[in-house]
């Protein structure tokens, strides 16, 4: 860090080959630098997505090591023509679906609470980002015991006579509510920033306008707001599609529940089937690229990435 | 910053300590549900009552005598501040050249770790099961360490990048005017403004890499690196017939106070972290 300083004073001085001078050393140091965060990311998610798309085109079962060949696209076949990868994509976008969308709400109010409270805000935030700190097998866990009969306070008051965990819908249900429970903080600390861009004057503006307080909030504050809510709902729906602690504490899978994380673990530690773990790891990766996509298609340029001047 | 057109009245104070209290409760019920848990004997275990009838340290201390806790949790510990410090630095080095330095293939690199942030971590899990099992690093602490590295280098490239933006380089080129080395330029005046956003980033990847769940069970088999997120999950309690209740509550409380500890300290800088890498982008 300390040798970056030293490109700076060429760059300043006369002469045309003295900027360039400057320019390259800059670039260099600039590659420099990002060499090897940029070598680990690529070493651990690009060559082992490669691999995996090479490995789902044969059958390699752990197993049976002898009977290793490669068969094409027939493990895309038997994945997708089975119906446990569709019950557990199927439930996959379900609690994508519900608890984004739940989580979205609560965490705008509590966003709101967070901005706006008189009394107790600072407790109001430190206390809100317990959940999004708190480790989520254990957060499942308080989960598990809650609905537990017995052991569990909501299982005894809501459902005396029945084990929830043990049914397919309320077991679901369970499951959405420990996601939401744990990520609805992230999303309000996002959408508080989003808050912070919208200006107060424009906010009385609109009241001596004769807003009312829902006015206000439609008209002035989510227009304002959009980009921290696209990167707030994509970066959570891209993460909801890869719930996987959750289901594997609460239910092990049991009972329908399994999302694709979570099939393709099975299938993989359980199964040691690697040609078809692999092809279920390319399916999710193209169902998450698709998902991204869409988003980018939708938002067009107030996507993240697509740099601060679009934004502002 | 009170609301619009509101006087600060008594009855809006108190709507508002209402709402403080509901959004408390909507918290922290989990929370202490799993901490009374922890404090019952294996008899009151299951009356459903908030506050334990009869308190016991009995759950800690069994965890703490047997391996299977205490190995964990040293394996927790090593593999996320050995992950930590190695992913900051990495990341300290990108965001600097990033925030700072004009390169070409600049927005590639942001690009690019802007999709590694939304990649399925699950697609990894074959190819990594296969690929560490031929290097031999399948059950160890690397094994686990690259990963965990990998997707946090985003999370800290981002955040980083933020901080590095608002610092006012002018200062830099103001002390070496008067007369200071480049080096103690950095060092007295950079350096200590990029320190709490180092920090920040420090805190957040450490969050991240103490909850993974899915490559821990995935790329372990033994104790040899299980962390304790894992390790939980396959707690049998001192015999096989007894109920793991108890003990599982114990450990999930030991895990969770350093994270609380972390947000109730930092709890500023996390959430400053958490919105600038995430929002300012």
């Amino acid at each position: 860090m300390v040798q970056t300083s030293q490109a700076e004073p060429v760059a300043v001085s006369d002469g045309k080959g003295a900027i360039s001078e400057g320019k390259k050393a800059e670039r260099k140091l600039g590659w420099l630098l990002c060499a090897p965060a940029a070598l680990v990311m690529i070493a651990v998610t690009g060559w082992p997505i490669l691999y995996a798309l090479w490995l789902s085109f044969q059958r390699f079962d752990l197993k049976y090591p002898d009977q290793r060949e490669f068969v094409g696209l027939d493990n895309y076949l038997t994945v997708l023509g089975n119906g446990y990868w569709w019950s557990a994509f199927w439930v996959t976008v379900l609690v994508t679906a519900v608890s984004v969308a739940i989580e979205f709400a609560l965490g705008m109010g509590l966003a709101l609470i967070m901005h706006r409270a008189l009394v107790g805000r600072g407790l109001v935030r430190t206390v809100s980002l317990i959940p999004y700190g708190i480790v989520t097998v254990v957060a499942a866990f308080s989960w598990r015991y809650a609905w537990t009969p017995d052991t569990g306070y909501l299982a005894n008051a809501i459902t005396p006579d029945g084990a929830p965990l043990t049914e397919h819908a309320s077991a679901l249900a369970i499951v959405i509510v420990a996601e939401i429970w744990k990520t609805t903080p992230f999303m309000a600390l996002l959408l508080m920033a989003g808050l912070a861009l919208v200006p107060d004057d424009l906010l009385k503006a609109a009241a001596m306008d004769g807003a009312g307080p829902w006015q206000r909030f439609v008209k002035v504050m989510l227009p304002m707001m959009k980009p921290a809510i696209l990167v707030a709902l994509l970066f959570r729906t891209l993460d909801a599609f890869r719930v996987f602690d959750n289901i594997v504490v609460l239910t092990s899978g049991a009972q329908d529940t399994s999302s694709v994380s979570v099939l393709a673990y099975n299938n993989l530690i359980k199964g040691l089937n690697l040609g078809i773990g692999s092809t279920m790891s390319v399916l999710i990766f193209i169902a998450v690229a698709l998902i991204a996509w869409i988003f980018v298609k939708l938002f067009g340029a107030a996507a993240p990435g697509s740099d601060d001047k679009g934004r502002r | 910053m009170a609301g619009v057109g509101g006087a600060e009245t008594p009855a809006r104070k108190t709507k508002w300590a209402l709402l403080n209290i509901i959004v408390m409760v909507y918290a922290l019920v989990p929370v202490l549900w799993i901490l009374s848990l922890s404090f019952k004997s294996p008899a009151t275990l299951s009356d459903g009552n908030l506050i334990p009838r009869e308190w016991t340290l009995e759950n800690y201390a069994a965890i703490f005598r047997t391996t299977e806790f205490t190995r964990a949790l040293l394996n927790s510990i090593g593999i996320a501040l050995i992950a930590t410090a190695i992913a900051v630095v990495l990341g300290t080095m990108a965001a600097y050249a990033i925030a700072r330095l004009d390169f070409p293939g600049k927005r590639l690199l942001v690009g690019a770790s802007l999709l590694i942030a939304m990649f399925p971590q699950v697609s990894l899990v074959s190819p990594l099961f296969e690929i560490e099992r031929t290097l031999g690093l399948f059950d160890t602490w690397p094994g686990l360490i690259l990963p965990y590295i990998t997707f946090s280098l985003p999370l800290a490239i981002y955040t980083l990048s933020a901080f590095f933006r608002e610092i006012p380089w002018e200062l830099e080129k103001a002390a070496k005017m008067d007369g200071a080395t480049p080096g103690q330029a950095f060092a007295k005046v950079i350096a200590p403004l990029a320190a709490p956003g180092v920090f920040t980033t420090a805190i957040l990847v450490f969050i991240f890499c103490w909850n993974d769940f899915l490559f821990a069970i995935s790329l372990t088999s033994t104790e040899n690196s299980r962390t304790v997120p894992v390790a939980l999950q396959f707690f049998t309690g001192d015999s096989q017939f007894e109920d793991p209740t108890g003990s599982i509550s114990a450990a999930a409380v030991v895990i969770t106070i350093p994270i609380i500890l972390f947000v109730l300290f930092f709890q500023r800088r996390i959430v400053s972290g958490l919105t600038s890498g995430a929002v300012k982008g």
